[in-house]
């Protein structure tokens, strides 16, 4: 079987990287905090783009409730940090959070298939998201001490590193034997079961990967954000965003959320200062569109690109293949 | 203890809708096996199709039925026509997951439409009458909603003759059952399709139309009614349309009962646990048959 990104992933991955490296650079060289915060933005996307990726693209289970999982790191890492604890330690504690609610609710949750988990899914979010803004309903807002000495250059390489991170964990397990195994349970459940795997293993795995991702990237949306309410990053939006991201670049490959993060965060940055919300009404139809008519999203279609380009040439007069 | 009583008799009225609201879904899933999630949008489409001829013409919401309804089924048969037709070519465990996705894709695009059209305010129409109260003993029982109830009722009631004693009622019946069944008997099964969506989608508008008027809406209330329909499609399962209509009810007074145990806020989560523990202790046998 052909994998869906071309057979290049490797080759992305180090191209990614080296972006990464370069990104790195960008803060000695300017000092505009919009184009930081754009920057980061399209990171913190990267992030949860890839880590939804992990359980949808590799493991074929459309999560719908991956915001739970954001909020829960968001507000695991905002109370310890808050209280004292290094940011880094926050982060992984909200990780952890993330990771054993996810192990916690997983065995239940993947008793149902296909849609039903991905509703299941979605009303788990919502019940998460009530909860916690009615049992949290004030805003949380950084002591005016921290405010104070607030930087974005942290904020920015948390993130950087985050999604570099990210990256090098979807191309480890793209090439391992963990990962082929959640991509034989996505192709056909019972015929891997047949083939000795367990798919609920595999399943569970791929769940505590992405939900350890997005918990982490919880805890740098909450060392980030001077003020926000405790419920916002348990929106369905971030899982909407996540969703929009991974299928528009491309669901089950490595480059695909990247590069659908890139593209989403820039229209709807560029848009929203026009019309708010209005990215939303282009990408809704995008997404039917690429459903319906181009399930490899902009990988697929780079690769059919390339694969045309390639047939040309190689019917020029003359010429070797 | 009166107090208790007046939230379960709202608790009812808003059930009403529930039941009415999810009886589109139901039918769209039953027959077409596909999964709506763009269901809510739809009901909030019809919402603002009521408060425009309402706004714009003056017309009376109970009225606008009259004019909702018919939109909303020529509504549906564009988007059978121009998206769920596409999807309904896939094979069964497929076509649930990309109507899901499909659906989605719809909300967003809907969703961010209606902001466009109509801002994110939230809007209700106002009747001269709206006021109305019905007092029996100590407990108040707004005309309006009693009407909204009544009306969800009729239409259920039209929705179960029609599909009982309408040639293509039966056609769309037969399609639900057993589809290769029905297209070997000769039923056309693309327009058995076709007819179930369209009239799905002039229920939700019709519901929508009943919530602008005794509730309100605003763009945004598309994922909390497709998450209710949900709900009560799960409690009631597929079938039977009366059944649906009473699992709304059933839902509505959980909500009210819940609020009043837990605090208002808590009602929206009752609905939601319920439907958790319902799709997790009968994963398969849920809507009929397992799906393969």
């Amino acid at each position: 079987m052909r994998s869906p990104g071309g057979g290049t992933e490797h080759a992305w991955t180090v191209a990614i990287l080296v972006a990464f490296a370069l990104l790195a650079l960008l803060p000695l060289l300017t000092a505009r905090d919009d184009v930081l915060n754009f920057v980061f933005l399209v990171l913190l996307s990267i992030t949860l783009a890839q880590s939804w990726n992990i359980v949808a693209g590799y493991a074929g289970q459309v999560n719908l409730g991956h915001a739970a999982f954001f909020g829960l790191g968001a507000l695991t890492a905002r109370t310890l940090w808050i209280a004292g604890t290094p940011v880094v330690i926050a982060m992984a504690a909200g990780a952890a959070v993330a990771t054993g609610f996810a192990l916690l609710i997983g065995a239940a949750a993947f008793r149902l298939r296909g849609a039903y988990f991905a509703i299941g899914t979605l009303a788990l979010g919502e019940i998460l998201r009530t909860t916690v803004g009615n049992a949290l309903p004030e805003i949380s807002t950084l002591p005016a001490a921290s405010i104070a000495g607030y930087r974005l250059a942290p904020r920015y390489y948390l993130a950087l590193a985050l999604a570099a991170l990210s990256v090098l964990a979807v191309a480890a397990l793209a090439r391992s034997r963990l990962g082929l195994g959640m991509q034989a349970v996505r192709e056909d459940e019972d015929a891997a079961e047949a083939t000795g795997v367990s798919a609920l293993g595999l399943k569970l795995r791929a769940l505590a990967l992405s939900t350890a991702l997005a918990g982490a990237a919880g805890g740098v949306f909450a060392y980030y954000h001077i003020s926000y309410y405790p419920s916002h990053p348990f929106g369905p939006g971030w899982t909407f965003d996540a969703l929009l991201m991974t299928f528009i670049g491309g669901v089950g490959t490595l480059q695909g959320p990247v590069l659908g993060a890139v593209l989403y965060v820039f229209l709807k940055e560029y848009l929203t200062v026009r019309w708010v919300d209005f990215h939303l009404l282009i990408f809704g139809a995008l997404f039917v569109a690429i459903v319906l008519i181009f399930p490899g999203g902009l990988v697929q279609a780079l690769v059919q690109a390339g694969n045309g380009a390639r047939r040309r040439r190689a019917r020029r007069p003359g010429a070797t293949t | 203890m009166t107090l208790l009583a007046q939230q379960i008799v709202l608790g009812l009225l808003l059930g009403g809708l529930y039941g009415l609201a999810a009886a589109g879904l139901s039918l769209v899933f039953g027959v077409l096996k596909v999964l709506n999630v763009a269901h809510g949008e739809l009901i909030m489409l019809g919402g603002y199709g009521a408060y425009w001829l309402f706004a714009l013409l003056g017309v009376d919401p109970f009225a606008a039925l009259l004019l909702v309804i018919p939109g909303a089924l020529l509504l549906g048969a564009g988007l059978y026509t121009g998206l769920f037709g596409f999807v309904v070519r896939a094979p069964e465990e497929t076509r649930i997951k990309n109507s899901l996705l499909v659906g989605f894709g719809l909300a967003l695009a809907l969703h961010a439409l209606a902001v466009r059209l109509w801002t994110a305010d939230d809007r209700s129409i106002s009747t001269g009458y709206g006021g109305a109260v019905l007092t029996v003993g100590p407990i108040a029982i707004p005309l309006i909603r009693l009407a909204s109830l009544l009306v969800a009722l009729a239409l259920i009631a039209g929705l179960h003759l029609l599909l009982a004693r309408w040639r293509w009622g039966k056609a769309i019946r037969a399609t639900a059952e057993d589809w290769q069944a029905a297209l070997l008997t000769g039923i056309d099964i693309r327009r058995a399709y076709l007819l179930a969506f369209a009239l799905g989608t002039a229920l939700a508008g019709a519901a929508g139309t009943l919530v602008s008027v005794g509730y309100s809406i605003s763009p945004s209330i598309g994922l909390e009614w497709t998450l209710k329909a949900l709900i009560v499609v799960v409690l009631a399962g597929l079938g039977s349309m009366l059944g649906t209509f009473v699992a709304g009810l059933f839902l509505g007074v959980a909500e009210a009962l819940s609020a009043a145990a837990f605090g208002g806020p808590y009602r929206e989560v009752v609905g939601l646990v319920i439907f958790l523990v319902v799709l997790v202790l009968r994963p398969q046998g849920l809507f009929g048959r397992a799906p393969r």
